[in-house]
């Protein structure tokens, strides 16, 4: 059997993916994709990476079975991977570590990010902070607002959070003055994107960064029932979470890799962020070519999710790819089912899970229901919702 | 001949830079822009670059991406773009029009399908921003079938063997981006680009454009004794975005001439 081995040389995932910049970002990119290529598989890399996935980070993340969760639902028994766990309260950290350790290594004395709800300004900010490197966080100025704990918390950390006013001012638009930024001051900069998109490298680069997940999550799992599980679930906004734990998984056979989709008030009311299971069609943006949600004139439209993480209009170009060659499938849950799931594990474990994990969590319970006792379904538990209580209290009307 | 390349020769001949500004098409309202783009000419232009509205113009800095956001609340779009070139051309058919934007409204429309539609408008040449040689070989391949010129943007970090990957797949002339960075950002180090154009000249025959940083009449003339062509982008957009309804011809006008007047009197070097 032929194993997966993508993407190709420059970064296509099939038709998705590419490298698709202006020409003044052409050089950094080439420059960025000879170092990755020169230390991805570097034993002095990799163990210096370890090293800080173990002692800074706290992995491996334990696999927890949620059984009274289990019980509850009354079907397949839910396991949680617990990236929750994680030092900074998500997967974002494992990704920072790995670019920022790379930008040491290319004499970047200074890094940038954007980011949405602020988890992955915050682990850029942290590491940064970790390493003696410059921090600039973009962020639209609507998140800014909305997210002022996560805005506080990287000021802490010694960054400093530029509001971005342009567009819908929000990821898409922090996303387009990050790329500004970095073709402005290549020179001395290095730009951690926060997902499995942007150009190549980044789709590549950020999944196997994320790929710790699914291989200790493999390991763990013959630990644990002495088998894999029959299915793993993950949430996608841009995909790393999902990409890290499904991409171990690609050529374990009978492994089902599901998808979870922000579908917001509904998917046909247009106020989503599900741009694979609406069935949006394949566009260019950020640097690849992905499914996404635009008009008709090919201008990017508003997306909705009461999750800031999942808030994206397209998805990295490997889950674009998964779903071409349905070896994953893509699903999308509500907001008011997110908040449901959110509640139950609230109650039901004792774990306040992030509203994008509620995601998955959702979808994993109606999943579950529908599958034996003796069955498996593996949860991607991608964050703690700590950073959420205010959007909760809100949308229950409640001040804190 | 395409008119592009036509132009060109003529300006050659007669010892002259082209002067090629930029506006974003429905920016600061549909209305205006068939009238503008007929001020433009009657005021020096050459050539005109018509930006397609995006809603994600990453190459852009803030005064060319607020012009897309305004032609965007009256919902310009490409298919709106290419009727102002129409209208253009009932009663301009020498001026070449090169369109410059995003890739991804091409996209939704398709490259074939593009292709005809721009032909059909009687479009010159396309400026796709985030179309690398790499990425685009078929919606070339399309353009050129159709004598439409593809231009593409060379930069300040552009390596050599990289300038010729380009200027193969190339036509009506290359633009080179005299500045790292985004549309509309700080100063034209006017030495280090011509040491850049001469270097470009080495490795084609296609015209060269310069653009980014051009701002007033002395860094116009500066430039113009070095390149084909000089793009002025961001400071026409200023005057735009600073004008109301009544001022508006007269200032790009006024700005126009200023140019004009300094790109025709740079002596060539």
């Amino acid at each position: 059997m032929k194993l997966y081995d993508m993407p190709d040389a420059r970064g296509h995932f099939g038709q998705f993916g590419g490298t698709f910049v202006a020409e003044t970002l052409v050089e950094a990119l080439d420059e960025l994709r000879l170092m990755y290529e020169k230390y991805r598989h570097d034993p002095e890399f990799l163990a210096e990476f370890a090293y800080d996935l173990k002692h800074f980070v706290g992995r491996p993340s334990p696999i927890y079975h949620a059984k009274r969760l289990s019980d509850k639902v009354g079907g397949a028994q839910i396991y949680l991977k617990r990236e929750d766990l994680n030092h900074t309260g998500a997967h974002k950290i494992n990704n920072t570590i790995g670019q920022a350790l790379l930008a040491k290594r290319m004499g970047k004395p200074r890094v940038i990010a954007e980011t949405g709800a602020g988890q992955h300004g915050v682990a850029t900010a942290t590491i940064a902070a970790r390493l003696g490197l410059e921090c600039v966080v973009y962020m639209g100025s609507e998140d800014v607002k909305r997210q002022a704990p996560n805005v506080f918390r990287m000021k802490l950390l010694g960054a400093t959070v530029v509001p971005v006013e342009s567009g819908s001012k929000t990821l898409k638009d922090a996303l387009n003055e990050a790329m500004r930024d970095w073709v402005t001051n290549v020179h001395n900069t290095f730009y951690i994107i926060g997902t499995v998109a942007g150009p190549h490298p980044y789709p590549m680069m950020v999944r196997d960064f994320q790929a710790v997940i699914g291989t200790e999550a493999k390991v763990q799992m013959m630990e644990m029932v002495g088998r894999q599980p029959d299915a793993v679930v993950a949430c996608v906004g841009g995909g790393s979470n999902a990409m890290g734990i499904f991409y171990p998984y690609i050529d374990v056979p009978n492994v089902r890799l599901i998808g979870v989709e922000a579908a917001g008030h509904g998917l046909e009311t247009g106020m989503h962020a599900a741009p694979l299971t609406a069935n949006s069609p394949v566009g260019v943006l950020h640097g690849n070519r992905t499914y996404l949600m635009q008009d008709a004139d090919g201008n990017i439209i508003e997306t909705h999710s009461v999750s800031a993480g999942l808030d994206y209009p397209g998805v990295g170009p490997e889950h674009a790819w998964l779903k071409d060659i349905k070896r994953a499938e893509y699903v999308a849950i509500t907001d008011d089912e997110a908040m449901a799931a959110f509640h139950n594990l609230c109650r039901t474990e004792g774990i306040i899970p992030a509203l994008e994990s509620s995601h998955a969590l959702a979808y994993a319970e109606k999943l579950a229901k529908t599958m034996r006792k003796d069955e498996i379904v593996l949860v991607n538990l991608s964050g703690r919702g700590d950073k959420d209580i205010n959007t909760v209290a809100k949308l229950a009307n409640i001040t804190l | 001949m395409s008119r592009i390349q036509a132009t060109f020769k003529t300006l050659k001949q007669q010892g002259k830079t082209a002067l090629i500004p930029y506006i974003t098409a429905g920016d600061p309202h549909p209305k205006h822009t068939v009238n503008l783009m007929h001020t433009l000419v009657k005021n020096g232009a050459d050539m005109i670059e018509l930006g397609i509205p995006f809603s994600d113009p990453m190459a852009d800095g803030p005064v060319i991406q607020r012009a897309s956001e305004r032609a965007l609340v009256h919902k310009v779009g490409l298919t709106a773009v290419l009727e102002m070139v129409k209208a253009f051309r009932q009663t301009d058919q020498a001026t070449p029009i090169i369109l410059m934007g995003y890739a991804n409204p091409i996209e939704a429309i398709g490259a074939v399908n593009f292709a005809d539609r721009a032909k059909a408008a009687d479009v010159d040449g396309v400026i796709t921003v985030d179309y690398p040689p790499e990425e685009c070989g078929e919606f070339v391949k399309e353009l050129r079938a159709r004598d439409i010129d593809p231009v593409f943007l060379l930069s300040p970090t552009t390596e050599p063997s990289r300038i010729d990957l380009i200027v193969n797949q190339a036509s009506g002339f290359v633009y080179y981006v005299s500045l790292k960075g985004v549309t509309g950002a700080a100063n034209l180090d006017i030495a280090e680009v011509s040491q850049r154009v001469a270097s470009i000249r080495k490795q084609t025959n296609l015209p060269v454009g310069v653009g980014f940083g051009i701002r007033d009449a002395v860094t116009a003339k500066a430039t113009a004794a070095i390149a084909d062509a000089v793009v002025v982008g961001s400071r026409m957009v200023q005057v735009i975005e600073a004008s109301n309804d009544e001022n508006l011809l007269n200032n790009v006008a006024t700005l126009m001439l200023e140019l004009k007047a300094a790109v025709d009197a740079a002596v060539k070097i």
